[in-house]
């Protein structure tokens, strides 16, 4: 159940990552204490909501953190290696060769003003390809991989579709096989059916090539099909760990409850919802016990200390609910 | 409290639906003097809006669905056709007097909370406003006390500390509750909800969600909601209107229009919206999503080229909506003629199809 278990040594350990933004206010900490381990090939989703640290948290993996914020504590490990204290000519040499980011919104990704094709021999050459036949002939694949006509290799970032832009933008990543893709929100500027498309693709490229992904989104009904394992953050924490079906089949944080509760189905029959009240925490003084216990329908009075990550049915969840002693009581 | 009956306002026809779209059509230029197209926005459109009713209009971005709110709201003036409120054209109002009554009876809700309240005043300006503007009846040392009436309607807590705040001391879903609150001011008889929630997190879409069910049931606005997220179409609307392309393809009860849809559209709609109750159904599909082409496209169906079902005579007749169920109609022909409805040119070309 917990991944610690696996043989395979994972391609990202993420260890205690702490992120904080200097505010004049004082440091607000967008990441707090964050562990993760990613499996070669896995396909890891991270949920929350908007301003809980899950973008922080991916540009503090790929060392894209830039002032105010900064790494305050932890350690990313990738292949062994730590990202946090390599040089910015050591993180060069692995950044888009072996860890490639897919951003946001395509829109603002892609250079307006070059074509395609400039955009990815500029890329491989900057990561140290100087051949430029090598490059002709890869950005000729991924674009094929991807499903685009390579003829748009000459085309302008405008005149391509919202969807194919976001494909071109996974064409990108992965120029160098990479052993993991790093995406953020990549479908969220799409329709639906584009979005569902897009979701299948990726999976399937991944299950073809082999690369880890790490997802964060808003929308946890999106990864629910496609995703390994889901982390659920909140308020700069990660607040449930966990195989994605039996997080969605049973999930062990009444956070995550609440989140999965929120979505009216297009199926079945139409319940009242009620979401969660209230809103999160300010990050610059959060709760002392719990994050979640100002909103939470269960609270009782262990929520006034940090609860653990503790072994819920199924997952990890750091709830008190789950705690040995309390477990125990309601069974 | 009670409505003083906007139909009295604006002078309505007794019997009339409340909103009326008789083939609605709004054009747009695009390209350089040489290169002069025309893009379709909105084409030959018709449905009405009732009291008490909340509809969604679906689709996915491109398809029009907020040309038609512009255009109800009338930011934008038709290209042909003619919106009827109570039975009266639109055009038909030019006095300040008509279209500030229209204005304050059909308000706009925008997707945007965080770019749609100005960020120089405190919250309670834009609903004084509204209030000075669109309800004289009120002197102006009551408008401070409606104000907080209405906000605390909307569930915001402590309403007279709220009025105070400026915006970016607010959480998304309490702006967008001022955004409500706003168009409420004006004891409208018809909220134009462009995409209200989608910029709104999960945990407090379904708050606002209930507050339209709630402003439908107790205050009995009608609500047109415009959205691309069909779940949350099924949760809160009445009635929902399916659009691509500029057409209305499928409209109806939302609950018949989702579980059986008929137009080939909608099912893909349907069948792309993620359920994590719901087990992978669907294999991977050939359907990326494409946009579709409305600069000057061509008779026939505009999804004819994406869709699995298309024969001979989409590319040649654009299909009009039929009803093909109680109240639930598609623009469909091979849905037409496999109901045994239809022209028989048609029906003869999907047989041929089918054999």
């Amino acid at each position: 159940m917990a991944s610690a278990l696996v043989p395979d040594a994972p391609v990202l350990e993420v260890r205690g990552l702490t992120v904080e933004y200097e505010t004049a206010a004082g440091p607000v900490r967008a990441v707090d204490d964050f562990d993760l381990d990613v499996l070669p090939g896995e396909f890891v989703g991270v949920v929350g909501e908007s301003g809980c640290g899950k973008s922080t948290m991916l540009f503090g993996i790929a060392q894209l953190l830039s002032p105010p914020a900064r790494i305050s504590a932890g350690s990313v490990s990738f292949r062994g290696r730590d990202l946090v204290t390599m040089t910015a000519k050591e993180l060069s040499a692995t950044r888009w060769r072996d860890l490639s980011v897919v951003m946001q919104s395509a829109m603002n990704a892609l250079n307006p003003v070059t074509q395609l094709g400039k955009q990815f021999e500029d890329t491989m050459r900057a990561h140290g390809e100087r051949s430029g036949e090598v490059i002709q002939q890869r950005s000729v694949e991924v674009l094929q991989l991807v499903g685009i006509d390579p003829v748009h290799l000459k085309s302008y970032p405008h005149q391509l579709s919202g969807g194919m832009r976001q494909r071109a933008m996974i064409a990108m990543a992965l120029l160098f096989t990479p052993d993991l893709v790093i995406m953020d929100e990549p479908t969220s500027a799409l329709d639906v059916v584009a979005q569902r498309s897009l979701m299948v693709q990726i999976k399937e490229l991944q299950q073809r090539l082999g690369f880890a992904v790490v997802f964060v989104t808003h929308d946890m009904s999106l990864v629910s099909h496609f995703s390994d394992r889901l982390v659920v953050m909140y308020a700069a924490q990660a607040v449930e760990i966990g195989p994605t079906r039996a997080v969605f089949d049973n999930p062990g944080h009444p956070y995550t409850r609440g989140l999965l509760d929120a979505f009216p189905s297009i199926r079945g029959p139409r319940v009242p919802l009620t979401g969660i009240p209230g809103s999160p925490p300010n990050l610059l003084n959060p709760p002392v016990g719990c994050r979640f216990a100002p909103r939470c329908p269960h609270r009782f009075e262990l929520c006034d200390a940090p609860p653990p990550l503790y072994e819920a049915p199924g997952s990890l969840a750091a709830c008190h609910l789950h705690a040995p002693a309390v477990a125990e009581v309601s069974r | 409290m009670t409505q003083a009956a906007p139909a009295e306002r604006a002078g309505g026809v007794a019997g009339a639906p409340l909103i009326e779209a008789r083939g609605l059509t709004r054009h747009f230029k695009v390209g350089g003097a040489i290169a002069r197209k025309t893009l379709h926005a909105v084409d030959d459109v018709n449905f009405t809006i009732g009291d008490r009713e909340i509809v969604a209009l679906v689709g996915e971005s491109g398809s029009g669905k907020s040309t038609v709110a512009r255009l109800l709201a009338r930011v934008y003036t038709p290209t042909a056709g003619e919106i009827y409120y109570q039975g009266k054209p639109l055009s038909g109002f030019r006095s300040r007097r008509d279209l500030l009554a229209y204005r304050s009876d059909v308000p706009m809700v925008f997707q945007d909370p965080f770019a749609s309240l100005n960020p120089a005043y405190r919250v309670s300006h834009g609903i004084l406003r509204g209030l000075a503007l669109h309800r004289p009846d009120i002197p102006r040392k009551e408008r401070r006390a409606e104000a907080e009436r209405i906000v605390a309607r909307l569930g915001l807590d402590a309403a007279g500390d709220v009025l105070d705040r400026f915006p970016y001391e607010l959480s998304g879903g309490q702006r967008q509750r001022i955004g409500f609150a706003q168009a409420l001011a004006y004891r409208p008889k018809l909220i134009v909800a462009d995409e209200p929630v989608s910029m709104l997190d999960v945990s407090v879409r379904i708050g606002l969600l209930n507050l339209m069910a709630k402003l439908r049931d107790e205050q009995g606005v009608s609500l047109l909601y415009i959205t691309h997220d069909i779940a949350s179409a099924r949760y809160v609307a009445d009635r929902v209107m399916v659009m691509y392309a500029g057409h209305i393809v499928e409209t109806g009860p939302v609950e018949d229009v989702l579980q059986a849809p008929k137009h080939p559209y909608t099912q893909l709609l349907v069948d792309a919206v993620p359920d994590p109750r719901a087990p992978l159904s669907v294999g991977p599909s050939s359907d990326r999503g494409e946009p579709p082409r409305v600069v000057d496209p061509t008779p026939g169906c505009r999804f004819r080229w994406r869709c699995p079902l298309a024969v001979e005579t989409c590319s040649r007749i654009t299909p009009e909506l039929v009803e093909l169920a109680p109240r639930h109609d598609a623009a469909c022909h091979v849905a037409v003629a496999a109901a045994g409805r239809g022209n028989v040119a048609v029906r003869g070309d999907v047989a041929v199809r089918g054999a």
